[in-house]
């Protein structure tokens, strides 16, 4: 798997598998580390509409994933059958090298899969270690454990740096939008997730707050969480992002490493589902760059 | 939190707070305070009055509205009519205010999810019609028996309700509409069912426990052994709670706050106590004692709260009044919840309806349940309990029952018309909810 960020692109990148062609078993760059998350020939269709066809995504690692697209890409829809909401029509997900079958948002939680939703799913009348321990109460005595419950929650939000709250007995109500996604996130990573999922987690923040949310990112990278992040906006996808998968209409466009794309090969890619622009970095100046796989070839 | 860590919280603060659109923007330590519980962030007592003061004028002011309409309305009453405050009228309040106040308890369990029984006045009807029935004359039940069976019928009823709301997701106040008509004529069958200890559509109580329940009073000697050992509990348990925070390293409130809250609790039980352990019989005949109805009534207020504030279940509760999509996605089995919670509200309105049966010596079957239900949620949301689900605790329902029972006795006092009554609660009750709605305005940020 390619880890090296600033790679001149002389290892190619097998995230992306031509559709028909044989699936590598263990190419070079992969040997020795499996990616956490191997999507292959991944489909799903509702009735007549084909959301998405014939997915191949690896989700090494440790390393922030992003996907972007335009709407009705199928972003929502793959990552609700990576977190169990969907099952897919064809293909299989294959977690840490086993093949797996998730069935529902618990199996997808079982696995260490956690998915924080645009919505967040807070309850505002409840405080922070309130909402993060939520369905996980600890009891003592019959009586809820509020010592040990909040020494969980202090040490998750410590461990991820989330400093801006001073008080976690604060109403989730009265934070900030940052602050917000903050706390679902430590909510998620609390019940030992391996790779979260943040559905659009900068839309409708202000600057400080996407800041923030970012460095929440980068923080879960650090401790060894690999993140799956869909974004709209590009300026965060290319602060934080590791690698990029653009989907176009359902299919993968183009993946590879963050810095084998710049803006404009991006937007051509969210939009057209091919870029001219691709590779410009390193100066390839094709579609085929190396690094880059784009759906052009399958 | 080390020090180290509260700088680190100084440095990133306003940034964020600015951005969040506080009017405080730039004091960040201020906003924080305005949103967070006194008790987790002062460390001494003078810290802890300005950050309650604050809050109280930001629209987070807890009890004290109910408070303060308690002091206004009681010393309206007293001024206009000097018996309101002597000890008898004092224990006449007491005997009026237990049931209206577990009626008030027995809505917070819908209300706090955002539902509400509206069947409850004719449940708790039917409850106590079946518990005076069963002890009736010549029926062989045990007393413990029959309250028992009424508190258990009032359970299921509700149960069922809360049942047919959770399966077929029909409205709660649709169901229990339904509940409200279908309950009236369930209590006139029941009646004619009981034949002639039903006789006139009133059955009188013969029973001797019954009667006390409301009726007859403590000896002054365990008024006092009873509010000793309340307070030294309540003491023990609140001291002991903040010292295992502390050992934890967490915030726990001053010790000086602590004891203030347990000081006032004692003044308030010594007041109380001896005001109604004073001899309050008219001419040789002594009087005195506190009406058992007062423990009964704390003893409930004191499992309630426990229930909803320091189990799962209670958790629940509040997290599916605050965002049942949340709590469904931290997998509570919300079908479960909220039947359980309707049947505890049922449960509840069995409750008062012995009490009232005790309160009246009988019950009849022109009980004005409709209205009574009205009560209940006026009560409950004088005391601070949100129609909207999610915010009120059983403190706001006992506060907002003492409220109505204060209207209720002060006007029947000062020999007013049944029209006075009902004014004066729906003028509280519109000061209660405008109170609530503009300090809220004023304090959310946009």
């Amino acid at each position: 798997m390619v880890t090296d960020r600033s790679g001149d692109g002389t290892r190619p990148d097998t995230g992306r598998v031509p559709s028909g062609s044989e699936l590598p078993n263990g190419s070079p760059a992969e040997s020795g580390d499996v990616p956490l998350l191997r999507l292959r020939g991944v489909s799903k269709s509702f009735g007549p509409v084909q959301a998405l066809t014939d997915i191949n995504l690896d989700i090494p690692n440790g390393e922030v994933t992003a996907l972007v697209g335009d709407n009705g890409a199928g972003k929502s829809t793959l990552i609700k059958t990576i977190a169990g909401i969907w099952q897919p029509s064809s293909g299989e997900l294959i977690w840490n090298g086993k093949p797996v079958h998730i069935h529902s948002p618990k199996d997808a939680t079982a696995l260490g899969i956690a998915a924080v939703y645009q919505d967040l799913a807070l309850c505002d009348n409840l405080d922070i270690v309130q909402n993060m321990l939520l369905g996980h109460e600890a009891v003592r005595l019959g009586l809820l454990d509020e010592v040990s419950m909040e020494l969980t929650a202090k040490q998750t939000l410590h461990d991820l740096r989330v400093t801006t709250v001073r008080s976690i007995r604060q109403l989730v109500g009265s934070l900030s939008g940052g602050q917000r996604q903050a706390v679902a996130v430590a909510k998620a990573v609390m019940l030992d997730a391996k790779l979260v999922i943040m559905d659009e987690p900068t839309a409708a923040l202000g600057v400080t707050q996407t800041e923030l949310v970012l460095n929440l990112i980068e923080r879960l990278k650090n401790t060894g969480h690999s993140v799956l992040l869909i974004s709209h906006n590009l300026n965060d996808v290319f602060q934080v992002a590791d690698r990029i998968a653009v989907l176009y209409l359902g299919t993968l466009a183009a993946v590879g490493p963050a810095a084998e794309f710049d803006r404009q090969s991006a937007v051509d890619l969210m939009t057209t589902g091919a870029s001219t622009r691709l590779g410009n970095g390193t100066g390839a100046g094709s579609a085929d760059a190396p690094g880059v796989s784009t759906g052009a070839e399958g | 939190m080390t020090d180290a860590e509260r700088d680190e919280v100084q440095a990133t603060e306003p940034g964020s707070v600015a951005v969040a659109g506080q009017p405080v923007a730039g004091d960040a330590a201020e906003y924080i305070a305005l949103t967070s519980a006194p008790e987790v962030m002062a460390n001494s007592l003078g810290e802890y009055t300005r950050i309650w003061l604050r809050r109280v004028r930001s629209g987070e002011s807890g009890a004290l509205p109910v408070i303060i309409g308690l002091v206004i309305i009681g010393a309206y009453f007293q001024i206009s009519e000097h018996a309101f405050l002597s000890a008898g009228n004092i224990a006449n309040l007491m005997t009026q205010a237990g049931f209206l106040i577990t009626f008030c308890m027995a809505q917070t369990f819908p209300l706090l999810l955002g539902e509400i029984d509206l069947s409850l006045g004719f449940n708790a009807g039917i409850g106590g019609t079946i518990t005076l029935w069963m002890v009736a004359v010549h029926n062989p039940f045990p007393t413990w028996a029959a309250i028992v069976v009424g508190i258990a019928v009032c359970a299921a009823i509700a149960g069922i309700e809360g049942l047919i709301i959770v399966w077929l997701r029909i409205p709660s106040f649709v169901v229990t509409l339904a509940g409200l008509l279908g309950l009236n004529g369930v209590l006139l069958w029941l009646f004619d069912e009981t034949g002639s200890v039903g006789n006139g559509g009133v059955i009188q109580n013969h029973n001797g426990f019954i009667n006390a329940l409301v009726s007859e009073n403590m000896s002054p000697a365990a008024g006092w052994i009873v509010l000793i050992a309340a307070v030294v509990v309540t003491g023990v348990y609140m001291i002991v709670r903040d010292r295992r925070r502390r050992a934890h390293n967490l915030v726990a409130p001053p010790v000086s706050v602590t004891l203030l809250k347990i000081g006032v609790m004692a003044a308030v039980g010594l007041v109380l106590v001896l005001v109604l352990n004073h001899n309050r019989g008219v001419g040789l005949t002594v009087l005195s004692g506190v009406p058992w109805v007062v423990p009964i009534v704390l003893g409930l207020y004191v499992v309630l709260t426990v229930l909803l504030g320091r189990t799962k279940y209670g958790r629940y509760v509040y997290a599916i009044g605050g965002n049942a999509e949340a709590a469904r996605r931290a997998g509570i089995n919300l079908r479960r919840i909220r039947v359980v919670a309707f049947t505890l509200c049922g449960a509840m309105a069995g409750v008062t309806g012995i009490l009232y049966a005790s309160f009246l010596g009988s019950i009849s079957n022109d009980i004005q349940g409709g209205q009574y239900v009205l009560y209940a949620v006026a009560g409950a949301v004088i005391g601070g309990v949100s129609l909207f689900g999610g915010r009120g605790r059983m403190v706001g329902a006992l506060l907002g029952g003492f409220v109505v029972a204060v209207i209720y006795n002060g006007v029947e006092l000062l020999g007013l018309s049944a029209a006075a009554q009902y004014i004066w609660t729906a003028l509280v009750l519109l000061a209660a909810v405008t109170l609530d709605a503009l300090a809220r305005r004023g304090s959310t940020p946009t």
